[in-house]
């Protein structure tokens, strides 16, 4: 019977039960609306990002209370709360996936090359790695960001790499410490054995095994870059404003609003971020409970005996 | 089952190989530069692999006997000593080099489950080597020669094996396809480390016999690891005695078991389990545990265990701890309080040493520890370790017992036998009656 790798991934997930089960899909759930929202951003929203006013010239009217015009109200600078929010779905998902990508990228390669050889190698990474941990995250990424809007300028780019610096330690600490473990096993000597190169048992023996683990970090980073992006953007590092909508600036810019009982303005952006890290998290951690075959509860069915045929005269009973 | 090997030229020589595995000793110890020494896995083996022929490697655990395996193909790096493979020595070969040399030479492990990779499907894992060594790249080509070797080890049909993962198998089918993996290169030498051993009874059987088809089939020399006499009986040509990473017999099959020349090849016969309880044979089973292979005991290393040990077999300190440790487990309480009351701290006899100093308590005098051990002797004369004292004198506070002097046993034949005895070394018993004949005079 052939079991495709697809079918591999999700069988446990159609496998787990009670709440484990309702987390994974509650996460699933919150998350695929956020990635609908990125996607056809251009067509659920409104108006643009920075539209402040009607295709006839009419000005939006400043801090407008919401209407129906403007379901969520507008903001300090007349533009459209609500498609702010919309298009801000767009750049946390693009910056995400663009600092998972790179962290990963970075990350893996490093832990499963220092965690096979070992060695000298292994330690100097180590040390570059732990110390790069140590560090504050959210003055690591401000500092990367500082030195990179000279090159790259201030755009989604930028606050990907800025934000891929700091998760670049968790996914090589963790594939590196898996990696170790996996390199004593038989199968792995075997390999050797058999006389593959170090690149072949790394590729095909040992990333295997270590891979299942990467699902579980990268939504729950996920989860938590959102949060880095909306400092960065919230302190003024973040995107360039004209560039793209960023919840983060929007939070910013509604600090004084908030004074003058204007609430749409902070209330909402802030919401998107709430609801977005959530269905991360609960993503990443429903995953873990179902993917962690320690903390997986597997359905225990009750046996029901079949009804006795024909019942023994008592005596021969105990033959 | 078996048969003469044809002996048509040597595969595989070993001389003198040692296998040595530094210890990393406490954080005090590397703060000091104190060498924290070495567990000597293998130490001092030299042997000859004809082609064609099965030679068992038998031993308790901790022998080395899997390091040994292992070091032959460089997994395990020698220390010291030479390993030649097909007349060109490979004992300091570039891994590089060693790849290409690996087609060559293969190993089975013991652990069926583990020596699969669990996320690889069969048709791949078995299809690896060829893909590794380049022989064919074309798919259609590769699943043919699987799905050939698949059915050639019992997996068939093939069909249903292909796209099996190693959880789907059963551990005899995980252990016929590593066989399967491991022939598919065409080897010469097969190192097999008790791959039946983890497997039921009922398979056991039928892997041996697999293993013995594949032999004659494609030509194979094989070195079969095992502590199970009875399997290296029914499987093997020659069989080697390991004990504490030596090799302390080796000979043909049916002279090992007609005529065992080692005290420990015959202990370990008389381990064999008798099927028929009715049977009581009388059991003198090597007493204790494998020793520490750290410092593994001085002259012969089976001499704190062997029950024919003689004057020169290398008798030292360690022993009279663990002779006055086992006298005091089989006491009576009160003795045992008395006898201890003498004697001070044990550890001082934790030495490599040919004079052991058994130590006094506090204000007891030395006079009463050589007393004690003078009756220990004649209760117990018949003791091995006693044999080896020359002499129990006072020493301030603490007893000597000086020991003959011990000596290594040397690598004798007899008999077409290969064996590391002093009993069969007659300089070494020349020597022995010398010092028996001083000690009555």
């Amino acid at each position: 019977m052939a079991r495709p790798s697809l079918t591999r991934l999700f069988g446990p997930i159609r496998e787990a039960r009670g709440v484990p089960k309702w987390v994974v899909i509650a996460g699933i759930a919150i998350t695929i609306a956020f990635v609908v929202f990125a996607l056809f951003a251009p067509w659920i929203a409104p108006y643009d990002f920075d539209t402040y006013r009607t295709a006839d010239g009419v000005r939006f009217p400043k801090q407008g209370h919401p209407s129906g015009d403007h379901l969520f109200g507008t903001n300090v600078q007349s533009t459209d709360v609500l498609s702010r929010v919309i298009y801000g779905a767009r750049t946390a998902l693009e910056v995400v996936i663009l600092a998972v990508i790179f962290s990963l990228a970075v990350g893996l390669p490093l832990g499963l090359i220092s965690g096979y050889f070992g060695g000298k190698l292994d330690r100097v990474l180590l040390l570059v790695m732990d110390s790069l941990f140590a560090f504050p995250y959210l003055l690591l990424a401000i500092v990367v960001a500082f030195l990179l809007s000279d090159r790259l300028g201030r755009g989604v780019m930028t606050a990907a790499v800025s934000i891929s610096v700091v998760y670049v330690p968790q996914y090589y600490r963790v594939v590196r410490n898996h990696v170790i473990s996996v390199r004593e096993e038989t199968y792995v000597e075997a390999a050797r054995a058999l006389g593959a190169k170090p690149r072949t048992v790394i590729s095909r023996y040992i990333l295997q095994n270590v891979i299942q683990n990467v699902p579980v970090i990268a939504t729950l980073n996920a989860a938590d870059a959102i949060l880095t992006l909306a400092a960065l953007g919230f302190l003024g590092y973040g995107i360039q404003p004209t560039d793209a909508a960023e919840w983060g600036y929007d939070l910013q810019r509604a600090i004084s609003d908030a004074g003058a009982g204007i609430w749409w303005t902070g209330l909402f952006p802030g919401f998107a971020i709430v609801t977005l890290v959530t269905g991360l998290t609960l993503l990443g951690e429903g995953l873990n409970d179902v993917l962690n075959p320690v903390l997986r509860r597997r359905p225990i069915q009750a046996v029901i005996l079949p009804e006795r045929q024909s019942r023994l005269p008592a005596g021969e009973a105990g033959v | 089952m078996q048969k003469k090997p044809e002996l048509n030229g040597t595969l595989l020589e070993v001389k003198d190989l040692k296998v040595h595995f530094p210890l990393r000793g406490s954080f005090v110890e590397r703060l000091v530069g104190r060498e924290p020494g070495s567990v000597k896995a293998v130490d001092g083996v030299s042997f000859q692999l004809q082609r064609g022929e099965v030679l068992g490697l038998v031993g308790e655990s901790g022998s080395g006997k899997t390091t040994l395996g292992r070091a032959l193909l460089r997994l395990a790096e020698p220390t010291e000593g030479a390993i030649v493979y097909d007349g060109r020595d490979i004992t300091r070969v570039e891994e590089r080099e060693m790849r290409s040399l690996r087609r060559k030479m293969q190993i089975v492990f013991q652990d069926p489950h583990a020596s699969l990779n669990p996320a690889m499907d069969l048709e791949t894992a078995v299809g690896h080597p060829l893909s590794i060594h380049g022989v064919t790249k074309d798919k259609v080509d590769m699943r043919r020669r699987v799905s050939e070797m698949l059915e050639r080890v019992g997996l068939a049909p093939a069909d249903r094996f292909l796209t099996k993962y190693p959880g789907d198998l059963s551990g005899g089918q995980k252990q016929r396809a590593v066989l399967a993996r491991a022939i598919m290169l065409n080897p010469d030498l097969l190192v097999a480390d008790e791959p039946v051993s983890m497997l039921d009874m009922s398979v056991r059987a039928k892997i041996l016999e697999l293993m013995i088809g594949l032999k004659d089939e494609f030509d194979l020399t094989y070195l079969y690891i095992t502590h199970d006499l009875a399997t290296a009986r029914f499987f093997c040509d020659r069989i080697a005695i390991m004990y504490l990473g030596r090799i302390v017999e080796l000979g043909q099959t049916e002279e090992i078991f007609a005529n065992p020349r080692h005290p420990y090849t015959a202990s370990l016969l008389r381990a064999i389990p008798e099927p028929d309880p009715a049977k009581g044979i009388p059991r003198d089973l090597p007493r204790g545990e494998v020793p520490d292979a750290v410092t593994p005991p001085h002259g012969c290393n089976f001499h704190p265990r062997c029950p024919r040990a003689f004057e020169v077999c290398g008798w030292e300190a360690r022993d009279v701890r663990d002779l006055l440790e086992e006298r005091w487990a089989g006491m009576a309480e009160q003795e045992f309080t008395r006898e201890q009351a003498l004697i001070g701290d044990l550890d001082a006899l934790d030495e490599v040493s040919e004079i052991a100093r058994v130590p006094s308590t506090e204000g007891v005098r030395s006079r009463h520890v050589v007393e004690l051990l003078e009756r220990i002797r004649r209760e117990q004369p018949e003791t091995r370790l006693w044999k080896g004292a020359r002499s129990i004198e006072e020493g301030g506070k603490e007893a000597l017992i000086q020991f003959h002097e011990g000596l290594e046993p040397r690598h004798l034949v007899v008999d077409s036998v290969e064996v590391e005895c002093h009993l069969y070394d007659d300089e070494a018993r020349g020597r022995a009656e010398e010092h028996a004949r001083k000690g009555r005079k």
